[in-house]
């Protein structure tokens, strides 16, 4: 498969037509994909085709028959890029090397928002599915009018229409022949049947798999271009803090190969030619600039409490019949509080951003995961028209949500502004990225729930506190960091996305009485999304308090849970599960425990099982084992699926052990590995994973559907192995255990 | 037929033979040393300060060794030197005069071929953003030539140096695991 970059001197149009690129174009009338409740694929129009329904955006029959598929969607180590060309090569009959996958890119790739895990998948590979389906049907019918025949008469395979029981042949290049294949879709497309499929549902390794272990550039942040130099920002030492005077003076004379300094309002960059200069140049800006105190953060408080304190916008999410039996004082209700810190994506490589300023366009390379929303956010931030910014999507590191991608680069595009007709590389430094990306915000939780004579759940009540979920650009220059520092500035919009905040927030049981409610505050620090957004504080409440009513009615956890499930589908993985561990067994001070959850309530199902030993003297907690069952839905790729949920297993167990960003008044004080630590080998338990196709259905986006479960079978399993109950994350303190 | 005309195009960048990044004038005076990278001799001008780490990626132009924290705390820096793993982050590029260091593009034996482990990476979906991948490898190897690990705790135990955000790990251990049988 051939990468692909992008040639700033031709338009779309200019370069499809100059290379012989045949465009396909059709417009579509079509049912909302999105407000359709799950049922066989061929009945509704993929949501993301809909909004972009132009094939042309999506498809692109190249000269040697290959076909170019574009996405508006990011690499972010899911293995996005393969997924797609399965889908393509599979409807479009041809060899998984004849498809080309291209990535983001501002007017070259379809608008599609943000690529979040659990999006991903489902609308862009229907879309492409459709399309790629559509295409088939379309050169079918050229072949068969050529032939004066009909389309069932004819085969396709490895880019080549041929005739049944002749010897006549036509690439797609030679049927097409400068032509513009034309036409609207029409309901219904004829999709291969799952029977037949050769790569969707397969374990196929990634296409991006022999560059990662060459270590080909495949990175933003090993991004080089002739004449390119590089910068570090130099930022104040917490949020508020302003730059009251810089010294630029004695500044230059200790940093003589200086390039450039950058000073708007309190932002402030340098530049020099070598990497090493530019983190010697910020060291030595650091002690030359002063910086006024700010608000200071809530060190020493317990957050807990204090996160409850704010004025809170409170919206009810869910009511249904009464609760007030909760209120009895007759000890059968049962009550707890939790609550989740603020996390880090913590990405393992800092953030980084390209940018070149020249003949009146910027163009801005970037790992950021939505290119058209920062993209406007950036244009309206530095006073240029949109079309004339240019966003390049390039993988970064991992990053597992909103972190500091769009603030790297847009600290590059405000040094490239000021250095016209030079590259400019800007790299954050680890403190940069622990200090300053946007955090998953702190969460309390709190829940009670009574239990009937029969031991089935008869009331619930749960309130959730919480900040926004995401920040992320949305055309919105207040959401990138360097925007507030600006001697413009502009300002951090209020309160982000807070829908986050309550997903799943509402158990997935049957439950007759229940009533939730979401209290949204604006807390100290910088949140925006990080994987699973308020699912995994919630799922961790609520599976904590499904363990402890299940002891209260002296039932078997998972039974219980069984118990209050309807779904056919929760109910199989949670007896898959069952299975997969049956056979463990608990020595002294193990303990098992499991957690169920279905990703927002509408996506995945996934049930989760931790084995830990908590050592008794210590405290201290070592996980052994944990497993998940999985329904995704139809697999894609069986491999990326497996993978991305054992990633989401380890990191959903990092961070519910160890995570914890962490303050003084006037700094955040995680800066670095050492003060926030993550898993590392030691610590890493066996893990297995099963996943259960449904070749038959849509699928559902695996990407972060065991991150929500994990944390709450690990503290059942601890709950099991001490008879510690720990509400407060992240577990972390032995003390706490011991 | 070729369909894509690059201004930018980073892999070419990448070659061996890429340019040098540009240099100013410098007021700092510079130290030539001769590095032997992946077999072949390199010369370079470099200040004193300089990291093996960006001597590697910013002046030969070896971006394959990837930059984490620079604090030796994250082991996406290592490489092999005289074929020990060190953090290429830690380390003083004119301190390194004479050695022998071997990157992550010089492990494979060549461009049709790979090294076992790189195999072993493929074979057991050692990743996902791949980021932390060379230093893992770099890391395995110079661990299995140390000769110490020979149980999957022991891999665990000399491997800790070396963090995956993404939660790969346990693939990682499984491909290195393929390498010591
Ligand atoms: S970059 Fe060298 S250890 Fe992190
Ligand atoms: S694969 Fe992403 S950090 Fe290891």
């Amino acid at each position: 498969m051939k990468e692909t970059s992008y040639n700033p001197q031709l338009s779309r149009r200019k370069f499809i037509s100059n290379l012989g690129c045949l465009t396909i174009s059709f417009s579509l009338i079509g049912t909302d994909w999105a407000e359709a409740k799950p049922k066989i694929v061929e009945e509704n129009l993929p949501g993301a085709l809909r909004r972009q329904p132009r094939l042309d955006a999506w498809l692109e029959v190249l000269g040697d028959g290959r076909v170019r598929v574009l996405i508006g969607k990011m690499e972010l180590g899911q293995g996005v890029r393969t997924a797609i060309a399965q889908v393509a090569a599979e409807e479009l009959d041809l060899a998984l090397n004849q498809i080309e996958v291209h990535l983001a890119e501002t007017e070259r790739t379809p608008n599609e928002g943000y690529t979040a895990g659990s999006g991903s998948m489902e609308n862009t590979a229907m879309s492409v599915r459709y399309a790629a389906a559509f295409a088939r049907q379309k050169l079918l019918e050229m072949a068969a009018r050529r032939w004066q025949t009909e389309s069932d008469q004819l085969t396709m395979a490895n880019g080549v229409v041929s005739r049944k029981g002749k010897k006549q042949t036509l690439r797609f290049a030679q049927l097409l022949n400068g032509a513009q294949l034309e036409g609207e879709v029409k309901l219904p497309v004829k999709l291969k049947s799952p029977e037949t499929y050769r790569y969707v549902g397969k374990a196929i390794p990634r296409t991006d798999i022999e560059q990662m272990v060459r270590a080909q550039a495949l990175y933003v942040q090993d991004l080089r271009m002739p004449g390119m130099v590089h910068a570090r920002v130099v930022r104040p030492p917490v949020y508020g803090s302003k730059l009251l005077s810089f010294d630029e003076q004695a500044f230059a004379s200790k940093a003589p190969d200086l390039l450039k300094t950058v000073i708007d309002g309190t932002f402030l960059a340098v530049v020099a030619a070598d990497e090493y200069q530019a983190v010697l140049a910020r060291q030595s800006a650091l002690e030359h600039a002063r910086w006024s105190s700010a608000t200071p953060l809530p060190e020493g408080q317990d957050l807990a409490q204090y996160i409850r304190g704010f004025p809170a916008k409170s919206q009810k999410v869910k009511e249904q019949g009464t609760t007030e039996a909760l209120d009895q004082k007759d000890g059968k209700t049962v009550k707890a509080s939790y609550f989740k810190p603020y996390q880090m994506h913590g990405s393992i490589g800092p953030s980084c951003g390209v940018a070149l300023y020249k003949e009146g366009t910027l163009h801005v390379w970037s790992h950021s995961q939505g290119i058209y929303p920062f993209r406007d956010a950036l244009a309206k931030m530095l006073g240029l028209e949109a079309e004339k910014v240019h966003v390049i999507g390039v993988p970064g590191s991992g990053c597992y949500g909103h972190n500091g991608a769009d603030d790297a680069a847009t600290d590059a595009a405000l040094v490239a502004m000021a250095m016209p007709g030079t590259p400019i590389r800007l790299q954050w430094m680890r403190e940069d990225e622990h200090a300053w990306e946007p955090y998953g915000s702190a969460m309390g939780m709190e829940a009670e729930a009574r239990l009937d004579d029969t031991g089935k759940i008869s009331h619930w009540r749960y309130s959730v506190w919480s900040d926004g979920h995401s920040n992320r650009p949305g055309g919105n220059p207040g959401n990138l960091l360097a925007a507030w520092h600006l001697d413009k500035p502009f300002p951090q919009p209020s309160m982000g996305y807070f829908g986050g905040g309550y997903r799943n927030s509402e158990p997935y049981y049957d439950i007759p009485n229940l009533k939730i409610d979401a209290h949204a505050f604006e807390g100290p620090l910088r949140v925006s999304s990080l994987r699973s957004l308020g699912a995994y504080a919630n799922i961790f409440a609520i599976e904590s308090l499904m363990d402890e009513l299940a002891e209260k009615a002296r039932q078997d956890p998972l039974d219980f849970r069984l118990a209050h499930s309807t779904d056919e589908r929760a109910i199989a993985v949670m007896k898959k599960l069952g299975k997969m561990i049956e056979n463990e067994k608990n020595g002294p001070n193990e303990g098992i425990g499991l957690a169920f959850s279905r990703y927002k309530n509408v996506a995945s199902y996934c049930a989760v099982a931790a084995k830990v030993a908590v050592d008794k003297n210590s405290g201290e907690v070592k996980v052994l084992g944990l497993w998940a069952a999985l329904d995704a839905g139809q697999v894609i790729n069986l491999d990326g699926v497996i993978n991305q949920t054992e990633g989401c297993l380890i990191q959903a167990t990092s961070w519910t052990l160890k995570e914890e960003v962490g303050f003084g008044q006037q700094q955040i004080s995680t800066r670095d590995w050492t003060s926030y630590p993550i898993m590392r080998y030691t610590e890493v338990p066996k893990v297995q994973v099963v996943v259960i196709d449904h070749p038959e259905l849509e699928p559902l986006g695996a990407g972060e559907a065991a991150q929500a479960p994990t944390a709450a079978a690990l503290v059942n399993a601890i709950y099991r192995a001490s008879g510690k109950r720990i509400r407060n994350l992240p577990v972390k303190s032995v003390d706490e255990v011991g | 037929m070729s369909f894509c005309v690059y201004t930018f195009n980073p892999a070419a960048m990448l070659t061996e033979n890429a340019p040098i990044l540009p240099k100013t004038e410098r007021s700092f005076d510079t130290k030539s040393i001769t590095l032997t990278v992946n077999g072949k001799p390199r010369e370079l001008n470099v200040m004193p300060w300089v990291s093996l780490l960006d001597a590697l990626r910013e002046y030969i132009g070896l971006t394959g060794t990837k930059k984490g924290c620079d604090h030796g705390q994250c082991g996406a820096c290592t490489v092999l030197c005289d074929g020990k793993r060190i953090l290429s982050c830690l380390t003083l590029a004119t301190m390194k005069e004479g050695a022998e260091i071997t990157t992550i593009e010089g492990i494979a034996p060549s461009d049709t071929d790979l090294h076992p482990l790189q195999k072993a990476f493929i074979e057991n979906d050692a990743f996902q953003c791949g980021y932390c991948t060379p230093g893992q490898i770099c890391s395995a190897i110079g661990m299995l030539q140390e000769g110490k690990a020979h149980s999957r705790e022991e891999v665990k135990e000399l491997m800790s140096g070396n963090l995956c955000r993404c939660g790969a790990n346990v693939y990682i251990i499984d491909a290195i695991m393929e390498g010591i049988k």
